[in-house]
């Protein structure tokens, strides 16, 4: 099997390391072979921030190459542009405006919002990823994330559907 | 062996890990970016860590420890390591009793650091073997490897890791725990630990035979190891310059190195002479290479454009191709800047409009360079800003003089602001000067760490707290001053000018938590006085 290449790009503060960790957890718990990594530091200061999953039955490398990444996910439109380069011919950009304003209760879990739409691209279950919400996260954020979740999956399928009439 | 249990950990996690399972005890370091995880995820799974004031006593504390028998790890970042480099070269010549592993963490293409150097450098210069993990996995078994090999032939030992390592998390499968057989107890040994000449003479002459029997060792140890594949191209290549090669070229032979100092040349030799052609892979200087070259063996290194920044596996294959054509230049994302509501702003704002020569340090602060502030003029390490300040009070002329300042943050003062103060009170500039200390309550920079001047150690327990402002008094500064920066009624501004407009000794100390850490802060405050009421119920109980 080929190796599944996803970056999450965002700010600081927006939750991109917590999403590649629940991503990267999620594949490690299906079985695969994770690697992922991520600049630490600077990031923490509002700047940009980019972490790297990478799955598959063998993965060397931590770090995804440039224009090979499957997945491309944004938290923050302003770093949609800059970060598309990674991704390869084909792959798929889930940007913050496919999760709609004002439908998340919180806005700061529009990270698992974007992970529900990427779960419907990729072959886990629904309860790995609930199971990775619940080892990630404080028990406190498990129902609002839950939530953001399910909401996220929603605009998966539909992004899916979209895809499939534009093939047609 | 391996167990069955497996687990996805960051290089830092793995070290700390196989830090417990080889029975450390002690862990010490000084905060540093890609470092700082290694040592509160130690103390996460029940290890003693504790952070140092800075990287030179963290050294110093960690040598003791192995004199008395036990086990340590002192962690630090790569610019942490000149800081210790004074013991660190010492400490080769001495026999070291309990294993003492010092994990030396690089960031090339400097993520969060000020310079790019590459601390492979140290393991010649200093005279001490250096293990190279290429990814989690061999985190954790080269960290238990380089406790054995600190006993065995009782020398301090590197564990040279990068952000990729550090950073990544990839599978590990930890084994059984591998405790030291040597039991803490002192035993005396003049001779063999006090590094007067005479005593020094011969201890250089041990370590260098200790060196050639250690390459020796290494010609047969697992630590090193060979992919097989095609003939017709070898790889050579360390740390997580192996993964981007296995990627970029799957169908080359590799030898990968993990014990990376002393080389183990024979084997090198005959690898080289089994492969038509054959191209060292190392991230950042052409250490390798040279070695190699010095030798007379018929390499390739890789051209000075791929010296700078991290290597990555488009990057492998462009030098495996030779093509130096100029790069895509990697994505501008958006700068770092200071937090909403930090204080380090008011302190900024102000020193613009005072049009200050800022002598800068490193820290969050160091972000008052950008816009829209601009308000730094340099920064060149740890405690920097109090002795450039003063050299620039010293010798510009007056009216520019009276412009200095020099900014310090909390931690960064601990860490190496003491003596730029006793530099000051003893060589004090004609016009006097003005050291800020920007105090935050927190190493803010590197995530929030504990340090002596907050009162609390590395797991947040209380500890005794240094008194910045008694210091720096009791070492003979006149005029010293605490002020919140964002209560308008203690007029930061005003006082500062009035600092600076004297031509004396000053020090001022901004004083207000970051605005990341104030409700952790109050956590462990709170949690402290819960727990003070219990004592205190159960004393009249």
């Amino acid at each position: 099997m080929a190796v599944t290449n996803i970056v999450l790009a965002g700010l600081g503060g927006q939750g991109v390391v917590k999403a590649s960790d629940l991503l990267s957890t999620t594949a490690f718990n299906a079985g695969f072979e994770v690697k992922k990594s991520e600049v630490h530091g600077m990031s923490q200061r509002g700047g940009s921030v980019t972490s790297d999953v990478r799955f598959g039955e063998k993965v060397l490398s931590p770090m995804v190459p440039m224009g090979e990444a499957d997945f491309l996910l944004v938290f923050e439109s302003s770093q949609v542009d800059i970060n598309r380069g990674w991704l390869k011919p084909g792959g798929v950009l889930i940007a913050p405006e496919a999760i709609p304003e004002g439908a998340l209760r919180n806005r700061k879990s529009l990270n698992v919002a974007i992970l529900g739409a990427l779960s419907v691209m990729l072959d886990f279950d629904e309860d790995q990823w609930i199971r990775s919400i619940h080892t990630c996260l404080a028990e406190k954020l498990h129902t609002v994330n839950e939530q953001a979740f399910a909401l996220g999956r929603e605009v998966g399928q539909k992004m899916g559907r979209a895809k499939e009439t534009e093939g047609v | 062996m391996a167990s069955t249990e497996r687990l996805l950990l960051s290089g830092n996690e793995a070290v700390a890990l196989a830090a417990l399972h080889a029975g450390v005890k002690l862990g010490t370091g000084y905060p540093g970016t890609p470092s700082t995880e290694i040592l509160e995820a130690f103390d996460l799974i029940g290890g003693p860590a504790q952070w140092a004031p800075n990287e030179k006593v963290a050294l110093e504390v960690a040598l003791g420890a192995s004199f008395a028998g036990a086990r340590s790890l002192t962690t630090m970042k790569h610019v942490g390591v000149n800081v210790a480099a004074d013991p660190l070269f010492t400490a080769a010549y001495i026999d070291m009793t309990g294993g003492l592993v010092l994990v030396s963490a690089d960031d090339p293409g400097m993520a969060s650091s000020q310079n790019e150097q590459d601390n492979r450098h140290y393991a010649r210069a200093a005279i001490v073997p250096m293990l190279e993990p290429a990814d989690a996995q061999e985190a954790y078994d080269f960290t238990l490897a380089a406790f054995e090999l600190s006993e065995r032939w009782k020398v301090p030992v590197i564990l040279r890791m990068t952000t990729r390592i550090c950073h990544a998390k990839t599978e590990v499968r930890p084994g059984p725990e591998r405790p030291s057989s040597i039991q803490p107890g002192y035993e005396r040994d003049i001779p063999g630990r006090v590094m007067i000449p005479a005593y020094a003479r011969p201890a250089h002459h041990k370590v260098r035979a200790k060196m050639e029997e250690i390459a020796q060792w290494n010609e047969q140890s697992d630590l090193n190891r060979i992919y097989p594949g095609d003939r017709s191209l070898g790889i050579i290549a360390s740390g997580v310059a192996v993964m981007h090669a296995r990627e970029a070229a799957p169908e080359a032979t590799m030898l990968a190195l993990g014990l990376t100092w002393p080389l183990p040349m024979q084997r090198i030799k005959e690898f080289v002479a089994s492969v038509d052609r054959c191209v060292i892979i190392e991230e950042g200087d052409h250490l390798l290479y040279e070695a190699l070259k010095v030798e007379g063996l018929d390499v390739e290194g890789k051209p000075e454009m791929y010296r700078f920044s991290e290597l990555n596996v488009p990057r492998v294959r462009r030098i495996l191709s030779g093509d130096t054509t100029p790069e895509a230049k990697p994505p501008r994302g958006k700068p770092p800047e200071l937090c909403k509501g930090c204080s380090h702003r008011e302190v900024f704002e102000a020193l613009s409009r005072m049009d200050c020569i800022v002598a800068g340090d490193i820290g969050c602060y160091t972000l008052g360079v950008l816009p829209p502030f601009e308000a730094m003029d340099t920064c060149v390490c740890m405690g920097a800003a109090i002795g450039v300040g003063l050299g620039l009070r010293h010798t510009l002329p007056d009216d520019q003089a009276r412009r200095v300042v020099s900014v310090i943050g909390d931690s960064t003062f601990v860490h190496s602001g003491l003596t730029g103060i006793a530099e000051m009170v003893y060589n004090p500039p004609p016009t006097g000067h003005v050291v800020l200390i920007v105090d935050n309550s927190t190493t803010a920079m590197t995530g929030r760490q504990e340090h002596p001047g907050t009162g609390r150690s590395l797991n947040h327990e209380p500890a005794n707290k240094m008194d910045f402002a008694a210091v720096c008094r009791a070492m003979g500064v006149k005029n010293v001053e605490v002020v919140d920066p964002q209560k308008p009624d203690e007029d930061f501004e005003g006082r500062l000018r009035a600092m600076m407009e004297k031509d004396e000794l000053s020090v001022m100390i901004a004083e207000r938590p970051c605005i990341l850490a104030a409700p952790l802060i109050r956590k462990f405050e709170k949690a402290q006085e819960e727990k003070q009421a219990q004592c205190a119920a159960a004393m009249t109980d």
